[in-house]
């Protein structure tokens, strides 16, 4: 009886401790639950203020060009259209993922199937360290070299979309690099091999075998660095001038959605529509932001390596 | 006849695939040159005209218009980095926990907690700012100060200390934790003595690339923190981390060699901390195999 009495704390101090592991364990869990839900429920129901406080249409905010918050038209509508910023951010997105495309699968391909030694000891290493580059340091760069540089090519004050293309560019390249360099990684070796077995030369065995077999990462690589260019807010606002104007050429000031909220959320007053208005741009962002989400969830499903 | 067509069109097929594999080679050669060659271009140029300006003037304790100080901002990003991972850390790493160690594989609660981590982790920092900026600093009232840009920072760093725990956790084999509980060990006690040791280095890394991020943030810390340049004093009060100060000397343009000073500086900050993350997660795969 005695030696029973001498276990049994023991064991029940045991079994609170595992509910104390669990417990805590479930909270912190919960609580990231929680953030999500938050931080959706307070940015889209502040951005839809626009529209059921302020009586702005859907159509004028999306399709209007006219970015002028505080002023009316003469029927008395907000000039809060939206078009140029979403375009502008749209345009740099896909121009700079179309550069970064070829030219990270290229590096990729150099990296594991041309000199996989060098690419794996030196090259790979140095790739991940620069992903960690901070975006204002590319600002910086595109400030003090790219702008100049477009400045003397064109002519006009070199700020625009053009520069902001080729910041965003260089800053996706780690990122798409070196995730392209996993990617190509997966292939199977025997996909490879099988390939030389077939009479296929090195170039042919790159883009016919190993090169199809990657693509649902390569793709996924892709669509992450148009997700980070698409979010990208200082880097891009110091460098395409922030008019917010359907810019007629690429050389001339320009916006995105990010640089007008970066710009302009300091000087608002809260509850006004001016505020409610860049609410409403952030809400295309974090809308964005989960339709990349959900495209890479589903490339990752549909394309994964069977080898 | 006929046969002599047929070696023709090889021979000239033969060609064409030739010229496709040395174009494609090319090709190749070209991007590894413009990959390395732009981002050896970046380092370089920030070296070369940075580190002529670093000056003992720089690290003054106070930051005046003359001597356009960073050691305030250092510091406040060593004290906002540090509070952050204080916080974030137990509960990224107690969230891998509970989805590795407690719930079951395929559940629908970790799926839906996986997606909603996934979501996090995708979402742009400006928008976390923002977010920031309506909850902490205008909600709860507690204005631009470091309490406000730390916990905006938290909630930017707890997908990716999640994500790195877990992949930790999964790494350990399960032959260990049965051995565990065979010598009748609980699940916490499995936990932390057999699985965590084995665990740490990836956990570490993780922490460490989290702390890489937000030295380098600053879309999510400026209408948080706040870009005051007084070291502040309390957790209310506010402050500029040190790429804060960097975008706010490069956007002025009236301080140009401090600019370019204070980029080495946050450079080099960044590179250790992202070199000591996967020197970490490389002893890691060691250890595991």
């Amino acid at each position: 009886m005695e030696q029973i009495k001498d276990t049994q704390p023991t064991r029940s101090t045991k079994r609170n401790q595992e509910r104390f592991g669990k417990t805590i364990s479930l909270i912190a869990t919960l609580l990231i639950v929680l953030v999500v839900l938050s931080i959706l429920f307070f940015v889209l129901s502040r951005g839809l203020r626009t529209f059921t406080q302020h009586d702005v249409s859907v159509l004028d905010f999306f399709a209007g060009t006219e970015w002028r918050p505080g002023e009316t038209d003469d029927a008395g509508n907000a000039l809060v259209g939206a078009l140029p910023m979403i375009v502008g951010s749209f345009v740099v997105t896909l121009l700079s993922a179309l550069l970064a495309t070829p030219v990270s699968i290229g590096a990729a391909v150099f990296m594991t199937e041309v000199s996989p030694k060098a690419g794996k000891k030196i090259l790979q290493p140095a790739i991940e360290l620069l992903v960690g580059i901070p975006s204002v340091v590319y600002g910086f760069i595109g400030l003090t070299v790219v702008v100049p540089f477009v400045r003397q090519l064109v002519g006009g004050t070199g700020f625009g979309m053009l520069a902001g293309t080729l910041v965003l560019f260089v800053m996706i390249l780690p990122t798409t690099t070196s995730m392209a360099v996993d990617a190509l990684n997966a292939v199977p070796r025997h996909y490879r091999e099988a390939s030389f077995a077939m009479g296929g030369t090195r170039w042919q065995t790159i883009y016919r075998v190993v090169l199809r077999a990657a693509m649902p990462g390569l793709l996924t690589a892709i669509v992450f660095g148009m997700a980070r260019a698409f979010g990208e807010a200082l880097a891009v606002q110091m460098v395409i001038g922030n008019a917010p104007v359907l810019p007629d050429s690429f050389t001339t000031p320009a916006s995105t959605l990010t640089s007008i909220l970066t710009m302009n959320m300091g000087n608002t007053v809260f509850g006004t529509l001016e505020n409610d208005v860049l609410w409403s741009l952030a809400s295309i962002l974090l809308v964005m932001s989960l339709v990349f989400n959900i495209v890479t969830r589903w490339i990752g499903k549909k394309g994964a390596i069977k080898g | 006849m006929p046969t002599e067509t047929s070696t023709l069109t090889t021979q000239k097929t033969r060609n064409t695939k030739q010229l496709s594999s040395k174009l494609i080679r090319l090709l190749v050669y070209l991007s590894a040159v413009v990959t390395f060659g732009s981002l050896l271009f970046i380092i370089l140029f920030i070296l070369v005209r940075g580190v002529p300006y670093i000056t003992p003037s720089l690290f003054e304790w106070n930051y005046t218009t003359d001597n356009v100080s960073l050691l305030p901002s250092l510091l406040t990003t060593l004290i906002v980095v540090g509070l952050s991972l204080l916080i974030a850390t137990p509960i990224g790493v107690f969230t891998g926990f509970y989805l590795v160690e407690y719930a079951d594989r395929g559940n629908k609660i970790v799926k839906a907690i996986s997606m909603a981590t996934d979501t996090l982790a995708a979402v742009p920092s400006i928008v976390y700012g923002l977010f920031g900026m309506l909850f902490f600093v205008t909600f709860l009232g507690f204005q631009y100060s470091v309490i406000s840009g730390v916990l905006t920072a938290v909630i930017m760093v707890l997908p990716l200390i999640i994500r790195s725990t877990e992949e930790a956790l999964l790494s350990v084999g399960m032959p260990l934790r049965q051995a565990s509980f065979a010598l009748g060990a609980g699940k916490l006690r499995t936990i932390f003595t057999v699985v965590l040791p084995v665990a740490m280095p990836g956990i570490l890394s993780g922490v460490i690339l989290a702390s890489g991020r937000i030295v380098g943030e600053t879309a999510a810390l400026m209408y948080t923190l706040g870009t005051s340049t007084n070291l502040p004093t309390d957790l209310f009060s506010s402050g500029r981390t040190l790429a804060l100060h960097m975008y706010v000397l490069s956007s002025e343009g009236l301080h140009v060699n401090e600019a370019n000073a204070t980029a080495v500086v946050l450079v080099v900050f960044v590179l250790v901390i992202n070199a000591l993350s996967t020197y970490l997660s490389k002893r890691l795969s060691k250890g595991g195999k």
